[in-house]
């Protein structure tokens, strides 16, 4: 690891996952095509994660080469990943603007059952925070301004959702490529 | 009753989860609503939420799946009722058609009046886009960049960034715009657009340095612009070796005073991570972090404590003020960070603290992760080299260690850890060897299985005991896969041609394994039982202890080349190119290792590179084998116009000299471009083969071919005085386009020199004793020097090390302290393929007495060495 070489980029968070607290995944965004490419990879890693952090609230640990920050809530686990090298604060900060704003739109109830019924809500503040690894808002305010007015309109929600499925194929394209 | 209780609770939990047992055909069969009319928004859109739920679970949709789905999501399109914008890239492959009409859409949403629509749209369209549908979209990109509502102008610029790669030329007309919005009042369109522009400008340092020059004058408001900014201006000084006077450094000094921690520790971080920062400079940085140590934050406690043990890797001294923080970590309920508190401890404290901070750290080592564990372990090495006296406490932990679970890096650095100590502390040899047999009996990791037999093959029957490993070693055999169990023979081979007195048992158990499954095994026994039968000291130093020097892939090459062309002749040996000796490069890091998941490639070394590049230029092919390749020497300072490094290759007959050219002036193109080099000595120049063309900045290289005298072999040390001669093109410094016509010049450089060092390759014998008496003593010398500017028996091995250019051995480099002689053991192969020898026994009195013995198998080499030593 050669941290000097830490090249200027925008480029953020490797990834982004929320488990329940059987380690299931309930939202998981990868960023860095070359990290963890296939599913197997990508729920191992999780699975590594979640059995390292679950038992204690540390807040921020270092497994296979990553830096990972995270929070529990209830029966819920939000982990934000970044490069070793990256600045903790900055994961931070994203974490934190993930919590807070789904702490608001789920009024307060951090939970698995809560946040599983308002999963679009959930897709679409993941969404406003980073797009392809880029912090786009770091305050909840901004974000719940952009989210809530879209809850209320059913149409809106199309967007981000159907954002959401291109981009995953897209992934899924790229792997059986690679296949 | 009870039943029915009990099936609804089961219901109830099951149901907890809505998206538990989902289908993916019955989601979508469920999709076909969408092609109803009239459309129902909300259960279309609790649909999407499950397909993509499913997406996310890793379900996979096939093609036709997809384009049926996409197919009616369309239609949702059509409907306008819900507005869909982005069907994208998936639809693209669908037909071109839809793909028309959702680009249409977009565009129509990106341009509309519902400003929060318009973001998403934006960043939706790019992602279906190609650079020509881009170019098409141009008009409205660069309106949104400077858009006036923050997120419509943020997502295009994040957008735009993601398309650089595909489409950079576009991308960069863009600049204005981003210039613009960088002076945005919003935070974080500010950040977005300098993270922009700084991509967009990147290989451009003098824009990157206005550009920086702006921002860290006009004050930017965002955290995460000063981060950005933090990061290019300590690239752009590590590039340009600025010294610590420069703006750049004050700028990054005066962000510790900002107000938010995360610039404060990423402008620390940056100092603690320049090369070549002196304490004093370090010390505002360190005072920072030791402030973060105590804040209620672990990520910051975390991060704090990480870059200190950074620091005290190079300035142990310089975090010795933070000791009494740091040990208030070691509590830490966070493992990582009581672990980073410890490691750093043990940089900076004293000897008396070490057994303290070991037990803390043996109370917890079982709940840190791997990667943790490895630093404790580097650590621990560290310390061993410091503190030579500790190494049976390191020693006691580490075996304890290697019982432990733990993956294979883990494993791997406690088992590097143990035979470094075992090489720098003669008396915890046997010890370590001990636990490290103990550790093969029951070891899944192949590859630590052989290196710690090849280790035992080495260090074991030079022991008092040596019988007592050969049971470890031949269970080897027995129990394990062919790799190990052919690893177990080389081992045994070695004991039995050290001691006499083994050799009968040895050759009994080499036979057993003569009728090994395994070929490699069966071959490697039947090898070495001829051999050892022979009982011959030179058989056995040149087939046993020291084996091939050779380079693996230039002996590859090589026998490939001989089959391609039959030839009565027998294979030449020493046709091939040697073996480079790898240079140890010193241990530095002991941070937390990112591992790499990539196996490890053979890595073919710098020399068979040129050996490729050098064979492709016609006039040096019939040159034979490279010999060496020589470190680059710079023949110019670091800040002239053009920078000139040499690079010397010998062969047997000839050298090469490769000049690697570099242009620094924007408003020239030099063509032609040669060295002229003028011997002092009998060398002969005959050919000069030009650089074509040498544009600003794009290294190019030149080439000299020199005869070396071939009556006088020992003339091996010679001066050239060097000129470069080229045509200049001046030409437009920002279109590149040159002047039709332009002129000769030339340019002095320094000079030049070829030394003894340059016709001797580094070989090492493992096992110098027997390599000396396989030479013999038919050609030996010994003359007596006195090195009276010498002042340490250190130095004077420095010295002769660097002079003649070979390998020390058995680790004769390192004189142990407070001795007043020592034997200095080198090993090497001269130009044309013989071995050759060097013994130097250094004696400290008033200055340093040194006797050189010389062995070779040919005369002439041992009166070059003698001549040029004198």
């Amino acid at each position: 690891m050669d941290s000097t070489s830490l090249e200027p980029s925008l480029y953020t968070v490797k990834a982004i996952f929320i488990l329940d607290n059987d380690g299931n995944r309930l939202l998981s965004k990868y960023y860095d095509p070359e990290l963890y490419p296939s599913m197997k990879e990508q729920k191992n890693f999780e699975r590594n994660v979640f059995n390292k952090t679950h038992k204690a609230d540390n807040e921020i640990a270092f497994l296979e080469g990553m830096t990972i920050v995270y929070k529990s809530s209830i029966d819920l686990f939000f982990y934000v990943v970044g490069s070793a090298q990256e600045n903790e604060l900055m994961l931070m900060s994203v974490l934190n603007c993930m919590f807070e704003s789904l702490s608001h739109i789920l009024r307060k109830n951090v939970e698995r059952r809560c946040l599983l019924d308002n999963m679009e809500g959930v897709f679409l503040v993941v969404d406003e925070i980073i797009d392809g690894g880029v912090i786009l808002e770091s305050d909840p305010q901004q974000v719940l301004q952009k989210v809530n007015y879209r809850l209320m309109s059913e149409p809106a929600y199309g967007f981000v959702l159907l954002d959401y499925i291109t981009g995953n194929l897209e992934a899924q394209t790229d792997r059986s490529q690679l296949l | 009753q009870h039943n029915m209780l009990d099936s609804s609770d089961a219901i109830a939990r099951s149901g907890s989860n809505p998206f538990q047992h989902l289908e993916k055909s019955a989601v979508l069969q469920e999709a076909r609503i969408f092609n109803e009319t009239p459309i129902n928004p909300r259960r279309c859109l609790h649909i999407l939420t499950k397909i993509i739920y499913l997406l996310n679970q890793g379900e996979h949709f096939g093609t036709t799946e997809a384009t049926e789905a996409f197919f009616a999501m369309t239609r949702l399109f059509q409907s306008n009722d819900v507005s869909c914008h982005l069907l994208i890239k998936s639809v693209l492959t669908v037909s071109l058609l839809n793909s028309f009409m959702v680009f249409y859409s977009l565009t129509k949403d990106m341009t509309g009046k519902e400003d929060v629509y318009r973001g998403p749209a934006i960043r939706a369209l790019c992602r279906i886009t190609d650079t020509t549908m881009l170019q098409a979209i141009e008009r409205y990109m660069k309106q949104a960049i400077v858009d006036k509502v923050p997120s419509v102008s943020s997502s295009a610029l994040v957008s735009s960034l993601h398309m650089v790669k595909m489409s950079y030329d576009v991308v960069k007309r863009w600049v204005n715009e981003a210039q613009e919005a960088a002076s945005s009042d919003n935070i974080m369109v500010q950040y977005h657009a300098l993270g922009l522009l700084y991509h967009l400008r990147k290989n451009d340092r003098l824009a990157v340095t206005k550009m920086l020059n702006k921002f860290t004058k006009s004050g930017l408001k965002s955290p995460f612009a000063y981060c950005m900014l933090i990061r290019i201006a300590s690239k752009l000084l590590d590039e340009t070796e600025g010294g610590h006077d420069s703006p750049l450094f004050d700028f990054i000094e005066s962000c510790l005073r900002n107000k938010n921690e995360m610039v404060v520790y990423e402008a620390a971080s940056a100092i603690v991570h320049m090369p070549n920062c002196t304490a004093r400079e370090l010390a505002p940085a360190v005072s920072v972090l030791q402030l973060f140590c105590s804040s209620p934050k672990a990520a910051l406690r975390y991060a704090a404590v990480r870059t200190l043990n950074k620091v005290a890797m190079k300035h142990p001294s310089a975090v010795t003020a933070c000791n009494l923080d740091l040990e208030n970590l070691i509590t830490d309920s966070n493992r990582s960070i009581a672990t980073l508190a410890i490691t750093t401890l043990l940089k900076t404290g004293s000897e008396s603290s070490v057994d303290r901070l070991m037990k803390q750290i043996s109370s917890f080592v079982s709940e840190i992760s791997d990667e943790f564990k490895v630093v404790v372990v580097q650590a621990i090495s560290a310390l061993c080299q410091k503190y030579p006296r500790k190494h049976s406490v390191m020693m006691n932990f580490l075996s304890n260690m290697l019982r432990d679970d733990g993956g294979f890096e883990y494993k791997r650095a406690i088992v590097d850890c143990i035979i470094s100590i075992i090489e720098e502390n003669p008396e915890s040899k046997e010890t370590g060897l001990a636990h490290l047999c103990e550790f093969i009996e029951d070891c899944e990791h192949t590859v630590l299985a052989t290196k710690i037999l090849h280790l035992l093959g080495k260090e074991g029957p030079r022991t008092p005991q040596p019988s007592k490993y050969i049971r470890f070693i031949f269970n080897r055999v027995v129990l394990e896969s062919e790799a190990v169990r052919a690893a177990a023979v080389s081992a045994l081979a070695k004991f039995g041609a050290q001691n006499d007195d083994l050799l009968p048992s040895v050759l009994v158990l080499m036979q057993r394994c003569m009728m090994d499954s395994d070929d490699e095994v069966r071959d490697r026994a039947t090898f070495y039982m001829n051999v050892l039968q022979q009982k011959q000291k030179a058989l056995n130093a040149a087939y046993i202890f020291n084996g091939l020097s050779v380079s693996i892939p230039g002996l590859e090459k090589s026998l490939h080349q001989y089959t391609l062309e039959p030839s009565e002749k027998p294979f030449d040996m020493k046709s091939v190119p040697l073996a480079t000796t790898p240079i140890t490069e010193p241990k530095t890091e002991i941070a937390p290792v990112a591992t790499s998941k990539l196996p490890e490639k053979l890595a073919r070394s710098r020399q068979d590179i040129y050996q490729e590049q050098l064979a492709a230029i016609p006039e040096f092919q019939s040159l034979g084998p490279l010999f060496k390749s020589s470190e680059p020497v710079q023949l110019t300072e670091a800040e002239t116009e053009y920078v000139v490094r040499c690079v010397k290759h010998t062969f047997a007959r000839h050298m090469v000299f490769q000049f690697d050219c570099t242009n620094t002036l924007n408003d020239q193109l030099l063509q032609k471009v040669v060295v002229q080099m003028e011997p002092s000595e009998a060398y002969e120049v005959i050919h000069y083969i030009p650089a074509p063309s040498l544009p600003y900045s794009q290294p190019g290289s030149c080439y000299s071919l020199v005869r070396l005298p071939d009556d006088d072999p020992t003339a091996v040390s010679c001066t050239f005085s060097c000129t470069m001669k080229y045509l200049v093109r001046d030409c437009d410094p920002n279109t590149g386009e040159p002047d039709d016509d332009g002129y000769d010049d030339e340019y002095v450089l320094e000079d030049l020199e070829v030394t003894v060092a340059d016709h001797i390759q580094k070989i090492l014998k493992p096992n110098f004793g027997a390599a000396w008496d396989e030479v013999g003593d038919e050609f030996e010398k010994e003359e007596t020097f006195a090195l009276a500017s010498v002042r340490t028996l250190d130095e004077a091995v420095g010295n002769i090390i660097s002079f003649l250019g070979m390998q020390p051995c058995e680790r004769s480099d390192k004189v142990p302290e407070n001795k007043n002689s020592h034997v200095l053991f080198l090993a090497g192969v001269f130009r044309g393929g013989h071995d050759v020898l060097v013994r130097a026994r250094l004696a400290l009195a008033d200055g340093v007495t040194m006797q050189v013995t010389v062995r070779s198998s040919e005369e002439t080499v041992v009166d070059v060495i003698l001549a040029s030593v004198g």
